[in-house]
């Protein structure tokens, strides 16, 4: 996690993208791309009407030629904010993927000429021609061609291509570790590699379409908001279109400029502006967390994640069993045990062995004890089932209980009471007891547990205040289960979990309604990462994992599960929030509005003017000015997201709603002010 | 405003208040098709009924299949109906020798009464024959009621079913709620008015000598059985003309609460009915509270618009402690009628017991904001609950996004189809309303139809055409309009403000029910508290004002703005 290369790309303000983003703003207002954004399309057929009243009023000297062509001008600036909004967006995109593109470059792969991966003989072709099912040989200092699962040999891999991680990965044959990737090196050693993706689908071709967004659909909720944004603009068409009969009757004549400023501002232009910068902005903050999703339907399916299934190790545990505590038998002292252990462990490279070394270093203060260079290391054996040490002064040997037992001679009820209790207590909290014997005499016990990350029960907390329930998967025993789960506070676990186990534990959450996220790498999680809503497969994984998941994860981390939903959620938000915003301006914009159309006729609807604007020009010009910048002043927020809190969903609508909804209705009555100001100052209208 | 008056209105709205409960549970029981008190009685009723029927045509419906049986039925009434009123002069039960009603009148009376509506374009005691007000309007007022009712119940199982097709049966469905709900409280509430001073007669009038011994006919008929279900199933077509306002539809003070009642009773009820058939009763008293709200707000600002009296006349030296009594009932006063003019619009009603226009302007727009509002709070039974459930749907899907899910409402995911189809439903009020007013405002043909001009003239345009579309029927008077583009183009808004708009809803309800149910956690947006009843009325109100603010500004806001001036209309 301390690489993000991806991320180090743009920042918000990156001049190269805004060039690009202001050309682009143009390009886009081609009606063939825009009718896909019928808010925006609208503004722009309209903001073609009021052009084309411009021209006729300077043509023929008529009319009001100096507001005309003001309205029109902003209304223009409307379509072109909006499309700069998409562009930029787009923008950053498009820089990630240059600097993925750089990677792909063409290579010669080494084909074996004959189908048997142990025969070697090979010739060179170009990595463009590579066809499924091929087998090529790659040799330490080679990039990959293409995607592809190891099936012969081993060699370590440079990742940092796709993860930015510079550390070399092992890739094998058989096993979860055989899947390569296109564009990555080989270090050391070498691998045959049977392709499994043609050119222009490997794993780099989709990140940098999924990056760039050309392959990029409306999700089902921007489709749904679209719908809703859409018959908002019908109804807000028919109002304004009728109006001008109603007006009729009421001898008053309203211009076409005047009806269509009505309309824009109606509309709901700055949600309608935004809404697919919003979209790809959600892609792309992933993207940044160095993961990538296959759609952007999995991006959003994230935010509604009702369940998570984490695996116990890695995530929940620190992948090994540590040593926590020294529990002595009478006679023995802390520091005594510690020290024997010490010197028993010394030498003892598994990652239980370290961790004994470190607490009795770390938390009794043991010094290394005299003579231990000298100790001789025993061991583990599969016949002994022992290890420890050999010195001038005799012999410490620490092992499971039955192994110690049997090289002493002895049965566990013949030890004292308070060993036994130790040993007992130490197996119901679901650790694992070493018994330490120093010169045939038992010693003590060694506390062997999963350590649970320090800070993950905050994490589950925050969660379950989301409204997501945490279950931990795990092929320990049901007493060794449940003792984590208590202390790392997931909500439930699957003890002795197969791959199995999990795809029905999906299946029946699914049934109940609910939406399950699961990471996972190996193939035989396949079928579940399918089966889940979300399945972030890890960049380590098997080819298989990484086909059948939506998201994979390339720093493969599978802690990021609970990220990845944050940022689903932040995508949702975002949109509900400066939805909820231009609805509620609409309020104010009607009271700049309706007053300035009327009032020719009834003066007295002065009286609903109740920001005071100078004339009726300037109330309806300063309104289209307003909607017009608002959606400039909201592409930053619409690029970075609004804040997501773990609040729980009662308290982040209250305080959305008061920041979006009650500003949204308060903010366009002094921003409209303001500008009605400047325009009644600059003499504008 | 007085306190008796106060006292009056909340008497009464304690009283719809409390059959909430009991009404709502027996409702429940005869949707899910359990037994209720009334089996004894009713039952072998429905069995022989339903027997006729036959079983094949009993079972379980898909939405659709639902829908298209309840289009059936409601045509064969609307033909039934037409054909009664064109050929009343020949058919029996027709003491008063009346001539059988032109074919647009019959097309407008018959589409009213089909739809729900009950919009009069004529004075019942000199144009229907008793057969036509008993076989023909009084049979659809129970029709009607019943099938709005039977299609709320679809859309409460949308969201109480999990999962598959199938949203009950529509004929089912309406032969129950007519057995069990409204037949029942009609027979009681018509004896209650009989026994209160309501004739129930099939003598055509009474000749009565006046005071200054002039001979006056005064017409009669089996009025009480019909008051009753024109309020309890909110139909609101009077007997006479003048509606409830005629001392013999609504004799006392007493009678008049009791319409009040009756027309609330059965909208309020359902929302309890709805809250338990979904298993969480707080989900119904929340929409119970928007419409509630929305209501209440409304009642203020009508009595004191009319309590207030008229300014002018106040001017001129009139007393004003009785408030505004122009066209209104001095029997009632200005509490009982603005509640019964807020009443009967908030719900699809559309009787009267005052006329609407001579309220204040302010007085005469809650009515009109109500009606326009979409006829949800709480709306004719079963299309209030229905429509404020479309706007629940909205309202969840914009506020809902805004807590990072994918909106849901009672475990239902709010997606594309269900977007689609709700902005559909809500397309048809302001497209028709403001479509035809706008034709019509610049029609001369249809302006001369108008008593009144300026804003008055306007809001009585508006006012038709929204009384039409939301299926209330009740007339902002002073518009002619029994003429020939009135009688139609009101016709075809009935239409689709009834079946224009339940066609997508129903689309929905089916849509939700196959969808999996799911459960409520932290993370849902919660939809039973005081912040989702606000955001409720919030959205109402909005998305209501927002598509008819202009037009209202030009009509009953500039009217009010103009009294100081003296400009009246």
């Amino acid at each position: 996690m301390s690489h993000h290369p991806l991320a180090s790309a743009p920042s918000l303000f990156d001049r190269g993208i805004l060039a690009r983003a202001t050309v682009d703003a143009f390009v886009k207002l081609d009606p063939r791309r825009l009718v896909r954004n019928p808010v925006i399309f609208v503004t722009e057929v309209v903001a073609l009407v009021v052009t084309l009243v411009f021209v006729k009023d300077v043509a023929t000297s008529t009319g009001t030629p100096v507001f005309d062509g003001q309205i029109a001008a902003w209304l223009w600036f409307t379509v072109l904010f909006a499309n700069f909004a998409e562009a930029f967006a787009e923008g950053r995109g498009k820089a990630q993927a240059d600097a993925l593109r750089k990677t792909r470059s063409d290579t010669v792969a080494k084909r074996l000429l004959f189908t048997d991966p142990d025969e070697h003989a090979h010739s060179g072709v170009s990595s463009l021609d590579l066809e499924l099912d091929d087998l090529v040989l790659v040799e330490a200092g080679d990039v990959i061609p293409a995607d592809g699962e190891v099936v012969r040999g081993v060699a370590s891999v440079n990742e940092s291509a796709i993860t930015g991680e510079s550390a070399p990965v092992i890739r094998e044959s058989g096993g979860d570790r055989s899947a390569v990737t296109g564009g990555t090196t080989v270090l050391s050693d070498w691998v045959v590699v049977r392709i499994t993706a043609a050119p222009g689908s490997t794993f780099i071709d989709k990140m940098i379409a999924l990056v760039e967004g050309a392959e990029r659909q409306k999700t089902p909720n921007e489709l749904a908001l679209s719908i809703l944004l859409s018959g908002l603009t019908l109804i807000f068409l028919i109002t304004v279109v009728t109006l001008w009969g109603i007006a009729g009757y009421s001898g008053t004549t309203i211009t076409v400029t005047v009806l269509i400023a009505l309309l824009v501002t109606l509309i709901p232009t700055t949600i309608g502006g935004l809404l697919s910068a919003i979209g790809i902005a959600g892609m792309d903050r992933l993207i940044r967390f160095n993961v990538i999703a296959t759609s952007g339907r999995a991006v959003e399916a994230a935010g509604d994640v009702d369940t998570l299934l984490l695996d116990k190790t890695g995530t929940i545990t620190f992948g090994n069993r540590m040593a926590t505590e020294f529990l002595p038998v009478p006679g023995i002292s802390v520091e005594g045990l510690a020290e024997a252990a010490l010197v028993a462990s010394h030498a003892d490279e598994t990652p239980e062995g370290r961790s004994i070394v470190a607490l009795a270093r770390g938390l009794h203060g043991v010094a290394e004890p005299a003579g231990v260079e000298t100790a001789v290391f025993v061991p583990f054996t599969a016949q002994t089932r022992l290890s420890g040490a050999d010195f001038a002064g005799g012999s410490i040997r620490k092992g499971a209980i039955d192994a110690v037992m049997r090289h002493l001679g002895t049965r566990l009820d013949q030890t004292p009471a308070a060993f036994r209790d130790a040993v007992d207590r130490i197996a119901r909290t679901g650790g694992t007891p070493l018994a330490v014997c120093e010169n045939g005499r038992l010693i003590g016990a060694i506390h062997l547990k999963d350590v649970v990350k320090p800070d993950i029960k905050e994490r589950f907390a925050e969660l379950r205040a989301m409204g997501i329930r945490t279950v931990m998967v795990t092929g320990d025993n049901p007493v060794t289960a449940a003792a984590i789960a208590s202390e790392a506070g997931v909500d439930d676990f699957i003890a002795e979990a197969t791959p199995q186990d999990k795809l029905a534990y999906i299946r029946s959450e699914q049934a109940h309604g609910r939406l399950i996220a699961m990471c996972g790498d190996g193939t035989n999680d396949a079928p579940a990462l399918a089966q889940a809503d979300v399945g972030v497969a890890m960049q380590s994984g098997t080819q298989a994992a990484r086909e059948a998941g939506n998201m994979v994860d390339l720093d493969s981390n599978p802690t990021k599960l609970i990220e990845v939903v944050a940022i689903g959620k932040q995508l949702l938000m975002t949109r509900g929030s400066l939805t909820t915003f231009s609805i509620a301006n609409d309020v104010a914009k009607y009271f700049a509005i309706i007053p300035a159309l009327f009032v020719a006729t009834y003066p007295q609807l002065n009286t609903l003017n109740v920001m005071g604007l100078a004339s009726p020009e300037s109330a309806i010009l300063s309104a289209v000015i307003f909607n017009a910048l608002i959606i400039i002043a909201l592409i930053p927020l619409a690029l970075k997201g609004i804040a997501y809190r773990p609040i729980g969903a009662a308290a982040l609508l209250r305080r959305n709603l008061l920041v979006y909804g009650v500003g949204g209705l308060v903010l366009p009555f002094v921003g409209i002010k303001a500008i009605d100001l400047l325009v009644a100052a600059l003499h504008l209208a | 405003m007085t306190v008796f008056g106060w006292l009056q209105i909340l008497f009464i709205l304690a009283l719809v208040l409390a059959s909430v409960v009991p009404l709502g549970r027996h409702m429940a029981r005869v949707f899910a098709g359990e037994r209720t008190f009334l089996s004894p009685v009713t039952g072998p009723i429905e069995r022989g009924l339903l027997a006729a029927a036959g079983r094949s045509s009993l079972g379980p419906q898909t939405w659709l299949g639902y829908t298209l049986a309840m289009l059936v039925f409601n045509a064969f009434g609307f033909a039934f109906l037409y054909a009664i009123l064109r050929l009343q002069a020949v058919l029996p039960g027709n003491p008063r020798g009346l001539d059988g009603v032109d074919p647009l009148l019959a097309f407008n009376t018959a589409m009213s009464f089909v739809a729900n509506t009950n919009w009069q374009a004529y004075g019942g005691e000199t144009t229907m024959s008793h057969l036509s007000q008993m076989a023909g309007l009084t049979v659809q007022n129970f029709l009607s009621a019943a099938t709005g009712m039977a299609l709320a119940a679809v859309m409460i199982r949308g969201f109480a079913n999990s999962g598959g097709d199938r949203v009950g049966n529509f004929w089912v469905d309406v032969t129950r709620v007519t057995l069990h709900v409204l037949l029942p409280a009609s027979i009681v509430l018509a004896l209650v008015f009989v026994a209160l001073g309501i004739p129930q007669t099939l003598v055509a009038s009474v000749d009565a000598t006046t005071l200054e011994g002039a001979k006056q006919t005064i017409a009669l008929g089996p009025v009480a059985s019909q008051e009753a279900i024109k309020l309890l199933g909110t139909n609101g077509g009077g007997f006479f003309n003048a509606n409830a306002a005629h001392p013999f539809e609504n004799p006392t003070a007493i009678t008049n609460a009791l319409e009040i009642w009756a027309l609330l009773a059965v909208s309020f009820a359902l929302t309890h009915t709805f809250g338990r058939m979904v298993g969480d009763i707080r989900q119904g008293w929340a929409i119970l509270a928007v419409m509630a709200i929305i209501l209440g707000g409304c009642l203020v600002v009508a009595y004191s618009a009319e309590a207030g009296g008229n300014p002018l006349l106040t001017a001129l030296g009139v007393d004003p402690s009785l408030g505004n009594l122009e066209g209104k009932e001095v029997r009632f006063g200005t509490s009982a009628s603005a509640l019964y003019a807020v009443a009967t619009t908030a719900t699809s009603t559309g009787s009267v017991d005052s006329m609407h226009e001579s309220f204040m302007p302010l007085g005469g727009f809650m009515p009109l904001l109500l009606i326009k509002l979409g006829e949800i709070v709480p709306g004719g039974v079963g299309s209030g609950l229905f429509g404020i459930l479309v706007i629940a749907i909205l309202t969840v899907f914009i506020a809902g996004l805004m807590v990072g899910r994918t909106p849901e409402y009672l475990g239902k995911k709010i997606e594309a189809r269900e977007m689609k189809l709700a902005m559909l439903a809500q397309l048809i009020l302001p497209a028709t309303i403001l479509g035809f007013t706008a034709v019509a405002a610049l029609l001369p043909s249809a302006l001369a139809s108008l008593a009144n001009a300026g804003p008055h003239g306007l809001t009585e345009l508006l006012y038709a055409y929204a009384s039409a579309t939301g299926n209330n029927g009740s007339a902002f008077a002073g518009l002619t309009a029994n003429t020939p583009w009135f009688n139609t183009t009101l016709g075809i808004a009935m239409f689709l403000g009834r079946f224009g708009y339940i066609v997508p809803v129903m689309a929905i309800a089916g849509s939700l029910a196959a969808k999996t149910r799911g459960s409520a956690s932290a993370g849902t947006f919660p939809t039973h508290g005081p912040l989702f009843v606000g955001l409720v009325t919030a959205v109402i109100l909005i998305l209501g004002g927002l598509q008819f603010f202009p037009a209202f500004a030009l009509g009953p806001i500039v009217e009010h703005l103009l009294i100081p001036t003296g400009q009246t209309f």
